[in-house]
């Protein structure tokens, strides 16, 4: 299906993803002043925004990389079998963004915690 | 007149290399990263809060610091197989082909020894 590139999409987005992790190690690392400049710019609307698009990147890849593996078993390869699947792993990404977001607001109010 | 000889010349062409390896690696890194994924999204969750109080001494503690540094090694490593299979795709060029694929081995392995550091750093108290 035509969703399939979005496979080979989200982990390029992941990949670049990996620079905003990483900064947060370091600026954990390097002491207060840098974590709060970390902080500062990880509660900014447009990287908030980012955040959550590379939050579904990474519920998606990893749901639809299970469904790969288990292509890799040589189950589910019926036409009908890998269009359910698809969809469900589309499905399951949304919601588990959603939730995962409805989650974390909900511990920390949304603030800049 | 080449002083190479004619074995020299086809050694190491062909698509007969180490596609196995890599595809292997691939998949032993997606199981490992489905578990280690989970793991940090659901100590993300648990996180009271994210000051650098807290997350200094979660990072700290001996099973999330090492549990860390497995998260960050085994994504670096998956993130670097993948990229090179899209380079391998999506770039025809022979030498700009090399060229990319060497940059994005140098940033992924500089973004692993960015973040072992960090890791290491926080979880032996150095000074963070």
């Amino acid at each position: 299906m035509a969703l399939s590139i979005l496979h080979r999409v989200t982990g390029c987005a992941l990949s670049i993803g990996l620079l905003l992790f990483v900064y947060w190690l370091v600026a954990a690392a390097s002491g207060r002043a840098a974590y709060a400049t970390a902080q500062a710019f990880f509660v900014h609307p447009l990287v908030r925004l980012l955040l959550i698009g590379f939050s579904f990147a990474f519920f998606y890849h990893l749901l639809n990389g299970a469904r790969h593996l288990t292509w890799d078993t040589g189950h589910g390869l019926e036409r009908k079998q890998a269009r359910l699947s698809g969809w469900i792993v589309f499905l399951g990404a949304i919601i588990s963004t959603a939730l995962f977001w409805f989650l974390l607001l909900r511990n920390h109010g949304g603030g800049a915690t | 007149m080449s002083l190479r000889s004619p074995i020299g010349r086809v050694l190491g062409l062909g698509a007969a290399k180490e596609g196995v390896s890599h595809w292997w690696s691939q998949r032993v890194t997606s199981v490992a990263l489905v578990l280690l994924g989970l793991w940090f999204v659901a100590s993300l969750l648990r996180m009271p809060t994210f000051g650098h109080e807290f997350v200094a001494a979660w990072v700290a503690m001996p099973l999330n610091a090492v549990l860390l540094l497995l998260l960050v090694g085994t994504m670096i490593y998956h993130s670097q197989l993948g990229v090179q299979v899209v380079v391998e795709d999506y770039v025809h060029h022979h030498g700009l082909k090399i060229v990319t694929m060497l940059l994005l081995t140098f940033a992924h392995v500089v973004l692993a020894a960015l973040a072992i550091f960090a890791v290491l750093r926080i979880a032996f108290g150095g000074g963070a």
